[in-house]
């Protein structure tokens, strides 16, 4: 039975300086608000994993969160570049980071045999292509059975997984629906799990669709209702494309982007006043 | 609107969507591909199962997504399954036809790069990385490209090989045992160009109207060899255009609010 506490609590009691953290979501429930308090709590030296870091991984990375990211595709999705990713990768800026590189694949399969209790995952994957001369964590293996060269990654254990997801009932069972990307594998894979939810029900199961994480893989349930957004949450609310296309701007310079952290951010106690703010200015 | 007034764009979109056909299932990149994909379900190919790496099966987005995940696609989708199964039963698993791909650099032997320019530890520019691309120029049975076509992004080597085409050429793809055949076509806002039967080098096998050999060789980066008969590709036809130009990307001005 996970705990029923803010999310504020939830973020200081399990995502501990120097902790690996996977804060999914594929395009959808993407669990923003989770991160800028990340942010507002001045945790750092995280390791992060991402498929597919956006926004709110540019947003750690840029504010110095993070001492090491693994992804496999570090994009403003439909707009163009992360630029505080580029700037830390380019330039090792804020800090020089370390970048544990693969394509998604390898990432859904390590996630995977993480929530499987195995140390790595096979598949078949990266042939022909320049990522296991510059990724020691990609190597080959022969099928014990077939002769057939294979592919391994190590498993992700991460210490803590954070999604969002559209509810939780009293329980504290989770329940999500549209795309659902490695959110359940993340959760599986994780020591520890923190579900930001739009809406807390009576009950869920998958007869109303959608897939249930029943309570006792779910460490806390934080009430949270807009928590992903510029993201989207599948029936409560659209993906803001537009505050995806306003982000490359905003983001371009680090100036120009600690001076927006500071405003919205760093300013705002939580992710209520965050987004009270960002409609007096035009965003939401 | 006449058909005759097309920009490059459209034109390198309209040829792309011909070369998909109304019982392909094709696993889409975002942008240009996912334009052409579009343009072809709602012209010639009807019947075509449109597939995006974040989970949706046969989908039918009525504007074009801005990202691979917008929630138009697993709306209009006949299933959403999750990241690990798309790759390992659907794609692995050898289940979808076309893959199709664009990229920020192409070599002569038509292996991509989407990851870095420059060395890898110290790059000119990071991009944003593989997604999905290797594996799905491995397990589709064939791969189209997409990109435009200059000095920049048509290179002799790619910096760094995000995806495999035919590596080195010859029979250097056989020997990576994949079950794709590769990329089989690049289409580019001057013309296409397809792979030799032999050494797998990217030949010039057309061009757009108005565009002269002359000017796509001097917009690649490499001495490139045409096709013994140069084809030119048919200009759009009316209903093409029109078609594509009532394409809208999804745009909200924010959120709205109300559970469905």
């Amino acid at each position: 039975m996970p705990e029923f506490i803010g999310l504020r609590e939830a973020v200081g009691k399990y995502v501990k300086p120097g902790c690996t953290l996977a804060a999914e979501g594929f395009t959808h429930l993407i669990p923003h608000a989770a991160g800028l308090e990340i942010i507002r709590q001045r945790i750092r030296h995280l390791t992060l994993i991402r498929m597919t870091p956006d926004i709110i991984y540019d947003q750690l990375i840029g504010m110095g969160a993070a001492d090491k990211l693994v992804f496999s595709w570090g994009g403003n999705p439909g707009v163009g570049s992360l630029f505080r990713l580029r700037d830390a990768y380019e330039r090792g800026v804020p800090h020089p980071m370390v970048f544990d590189e693969h394509a998604h694949a390898a990432m859904a399969n390590a996630y995977q045999a993480g929530a499987s209790g195995m140390p790595m995952a096979i598949f078949k994957g990266y042939r022909g292509t320049s990522y296991p001369e510059v990724n020691p964590n990609i190597r080959f293996i022969e099928c014990p059975f077939t002769g057939e060269t294979l592919t391994a990654v190590p498993a992700h254990r991460p210490d803590v997984a954070i999604i969002h997801a559209q509810r939780a009932d009293r329980q504290g069972n989770v329940w999500l629906k549209g795309i659902l990307g490695v959110q359940k594998e993340a959760v599986l894979a994780s020591r520890h799990s923190i579900v930001t939810v739009e809406e807390i029900v009576d009950s869920v199961d998958e007869r109303q669709g959608g897939v249930v994480i029943p309570r006792w893989a779910v460490t806390a349930v934080c009430h949270v209702p807009m928590g992903a957004f510029p993201s989207y949450a599948e029936g409560y609310y659209e993906r803001s494309n537009a505050f995806y296309v306003k982000w490359g701007d905003v983001s371009r310079t680090l100036p120009s982007f600690l001076e927006w952290m500071d405003t919205f951010v760093l300013s705002t106690d939580d992710f209520d006043q965050y987004l009270q703010k960002l409609k007096e200015h035009g965003y939401v | 609107m006449s058909s005759e007034i097309y920009t490059p764009e459209e034109m390198m979109i309209v040829t792309a969507a011909r070369l998909l056909e109304n019982d392909d299932v094709v696993f889409i990149g975002i942008g240009l591909p996912s334009k052409a994909a579009s343009l072809a379900r709602l012209t010639h190919a009807p019947g075509i199962a449109l597939i995006y790496e974040s989970g949706p099966l046969d989908t039918a987005p009525e504007v074009l997504p801005l990202s691979i995940g917008d929630g138009e696609l697993s709306r209009t989708a006949k299933a959403v399954v999750s990241v690990p199964e798309m790759f390992n039963y659907w794609l692995q698993g050898g289940r979808i036809r076309t893959g199709f791909l664009g990229a920020a650099q192409i070599d002569r032997f038509g292996n991509l790069n989407s990851t870095v320019i420059g060395d890898y530890r110290a790059p000119k520019v990071r991009l944003p990385g593989a997604g999905g691309a290797p594996e799905i120029a491995s397990f589709c049975s064939r791969t189209l490209v997409m990109l435009q076509q200059n000095p920049k992004t048509f290179v002799d080597a790619v910096d760094f090989v995000t995806t495999a085409g035919f590596l080195r050429g010859g029979d250097a793809r056989e020997r990576l045992r994949v079950p794709g055949r590769g990329p089989v076509a690049v289409i580019t806002d001057l013309g296409v160009l397809e792979p030799h039967p032999d050494s797998h080098e990217l030949v010039l096998t057309k061009v757009h109207p108005g565009v002269s050999q002359e000017m796509v060789f001097k917009a690649t980066g490499w001495p490139l060899q045409t096709a013994d008969v140069v084809g030119e590709t048919q200009p759009p036809t009316a209903a093409e255009m029109r078609v594509l130009r009532s394409l809208r990307t999804a745009m909200p001005a924010g959120p709205m609010v109300g559970v469905v």
